[in-house]
């Protein structure tokens, strides 16, 4: 019980310490005392650097810190619901429909518009931010509609990821009869980044957020019942249909989100419940939870700041930073736990 | 002793599955009582309905016909919450949770009392500990579940299901994939429950012999007429037993009430003696196909003297065994 606590306390603390770095390193390196006035307006600051932390650096560490959070919540459920550790946001097919209905603004919209939609500035964010959800939604619904005929969770897992194959077949057709300017930005938007948001709308995405993390809150007694498996979860009073309608629902509705405002972030949401298990050595959501909360938003943090080092500026997208760290992860923590097993 | 209940009614009973109109009907015509305060075996070839008919009862399968009532209500008038403080099951699908202890599983039990987030008060933990301590498994509390051997996971599961406190309990195959020594342990453990507890314990097995020394009442299970039910030695009396497993090669030994194997003699020999020496003697010789008793008259007679085994033929002594390896070896030829 003391080594979670501490665990939490190192984890809470790491938080801190990335934001912070988050704001101060950049191509252009402010000082940690100008952050601070800036942030607490206690000083006269340059407007440069003022502009640079309100509009860019701000907003971008905020967006990383929850959508971190979000996906490895996703992440866990997902993996609880369908008892497989390979289970994550991506692959119910969530983000490939997210992609499918981008891939359709986007690519389309040179053809049929006359005009490619990445010029026309905040009016295309916009729609890119709706047809990512609108998408999401649509293979949400298709899954949970599922979910609630068939009985085995391999089965839903196989749909999900079936659905991801046609989504890339269809994008596949899509980016073969659109004009290259337009495959650009579909492909630029298929790389993530935490800086698509801009203005005002990385707070609208924070708040929906903050909302939604302590609804995935409220399911915790549920996922536990879960892991013992729906027999034994059903003879403990659980509704398996309808518990497993409410996680789903959750799961994909913050997928969606944090997909419409970033792009598809891979890795995240796969590598944190791991590695939140082999940190805490434990299964119970009501530790996993809070714990899978706070390292999303760290490792996100980590990422971010590292896409964002001095040199890499712009050249290394969010999606490779996530790969390359969550990959390594999970792979250390599977040996981990054989060792662990032995002794 | 208490007086025994009937806790689970069944009447006319039909099980099986229904897909969209169509029913598969796996058995029917059941009809009998399980009591409080006994353990109850369920009997029966592979693939008769067993699993079928427990899960009916545990209310995961929909019954397709009958009744079936349990404290005298009908099963369907309880809500998921109140049939999970009634029953209790051990089930055959194996747990893949890594990180947990066998004390938070146990405490899992508890989750039909428990509130919001699932912590458990002071009063579920004393609960838990009492059920770890029923189970005598106070050694494998710290321990991760992923860790332990089948036989320490079964009775983990028995102790989970105590926790939650249901006055019925329900296995299926609670015995299999066990080693023997294990099997009896888990056999008695629940009879003992059953007499400590009061608690109705039903369970389906393939352990015939074990079932029919251990259990207060069987059920056997076939494929006509329903279930046949009652203690091991009325089934015995009344030849259920002997018809329900009548096959080639298998007969009930009406004397022990239990079942020994069938074997084919070709020769009959004459065997004087008694204890414990006679009566292996004549497993043995059994075993090779010739049948031993004192009632047979033949040319060789073989006697059991304290000294050795000592075969004569015609009164004259032949030769004298100080083992049974060494008989058989030397009767042979």
């Amino acid at each position: 019980m003391k080594r979670q606590t501490f665990s939490f306390i190192l984890i809470f603390l790491s938080i801190i310490l990335f934001f912070i770095l988050n704001l101060v390193l950049g191509t252009i390196s402010i000082p940690f005392s100008s952050i601070w006035n800036i942030i607490w307006e206690t000083g006269e600051e340059s407007d440069i650097w003022q502009n640079i932390i309100w509009k860019t650096r701000f907003p971008q560490t905020l967006t990383a810190l929850v959508a971190g959070a979000g996906l490895s919540i996703s992440g866990l459920q997902m993996q609880t619901v369908f008892r497989n550790p390979l289970a994550g946001p991506s692959e119910l097919g969530i983000s490939s429909g997210a992609s499918l209905g981008v891939a359709f603004i986007i690519l389309l919209s040179g053809n049929i518009g006359g005009t490619t939609l990445s010029k026309l500035g905040f009016f295309g964010e916009v729609s890119v931010s709706i047809a990512a959800i609108a998408g999401a939604i649509t293979v949400m619904a298709i899954i949970i509609a599922i979910s609630q005929r068939v009985k085995g969770n391999v089965v839903l897992l196989i749909i999900g990821v079936m659905i991801g194959y046609i989504s890339t077949a269809v994008i596949g057709v899509l980016k073969f009869f659109s004009n290259d300017e337009d495959v650009k930005a579909y492909v630029i938007w298929g790389l993530g980044s935490f800086s698509k948001v801009s203005g005002g709308r990385v707070y609208i995405f924070v708040w929906i957020m903050i909302t939604l993390i302590p609804i995935s809150f409220l399911l915790i007694k549920t996922l536990n019942l879960m892991l013992l498996g729906e027999g034994y979860a059903r003879n403990l009073g659980l509704n398996i249909k309808r518990s497993r309608l409410y996680v789903i629902t959750c799961s994909c509705v913050i997928t969606a989100i944090v997909t419409a405002y970033c792009g598809p972030i891979v890795f995240l949401g796969l590598a944190v419940p791991h590695l939140c298990r082999g940190i805490f050595t434990t299964s119970d959501h009501r530790v996993l939870m809070p714990a899978v909360t706070l390292m999303g938003a760290s490792l996100a943090l980590i990422c971010n700041l590292i896409a964002r080092m001095p040199g890499f500026e712009g050249a290394l997208p969010i999606n490779s930073v996530t790969a390359l760290i969550g990959a390594p992860i999970v792979i250390s923590v599977l040996f981990g736990k054989r060792k662990n097993e032995i002794n | 002793m208490k007086r025994k209940q009937g806790v689970i009614e069944i009447k006319n009973l039909a099980i099986g599955y229904s897909v969209k109109k169509n029913k598969k009907i796996i058995a029917e015509q059941i009809s009998s009582t399980i009591f409080s305060g006994e353990m109850t075996c369920l009997l029966g070839e592979n693939g008769i309905g067993k699993s079928t008919l427990l899960r009916t009862l545990t209310g995961f399968l929909p019954k397709l016909s009958g009744e079936i009532r349990i404290k005298g209500k009908e099963i369907t008038t309880y809500s998921e919450k109140k049939l999970a403080t009634l029953i209790s099951v051990v089930l055959t699908e194996k747990l893949e949770i890594k990180n947990m202890t066998v004390k938070e599983l146990i405490g899992l039990g508890r989750s039909p009392y428990t509130g919001f987030w699932g912590s458990l008060t002071k009063g579920d933990e004393t609960i838990v500990e009492n059920a770890i301590s029923l189970m005598k498994i106070n050694n494998l509390a710290q321990r991760m579940i992923h860790t332990l051997s089948d036989g320490e996971r079964q009775k983990v599961m028995i102790a989970k299901a105590l926790a939650q406190e249901a006055p019925i309990i329900l296995l299926d195959e609670p015995t299999a994939f066990l080693d023997f020594p294990s099997k009896v342990e888990i056999m008695q453990l629940l009879h003992q429950l059953s007499r400590k507890t009061d608690k109705t314990i039903f369970l389906s097995t393939h352990d015939l012999e074990l079932a029919l020394q251990i259990a207060d009442r069987i059920w056997l299970m076939g494929h006509e007429n329903g279930i046949r039910s009652g203690t091991p030695e009325d089934m015995a009396l009344d030849k259920s037993l002997n018809n329900f497993f009548a096959r080639k090669g298998i007969i009930f030994d009406s004397d022990t009430g239990l079942f020994r194997i069938e074997n084919e003699y070709d020769k009959q020999i004459q065997l004087i003696g008694h204890g414990q020496k006679y009566a292996m003697v004549r497993k043995a010789l059994s075993r090779n196909g010739i049948m031993a008793s004192r009632q047979i008259n033949s040319e060789i007679q073989i006697e059991i003297t304290e000294g050795g085994i000592v075969v004569n033929q015609f009164g004259k002594i032949l030769f004298v065994a100080f083992s049974i390896d060494e008989l058989l070896e030397k009767l042979m030829l």
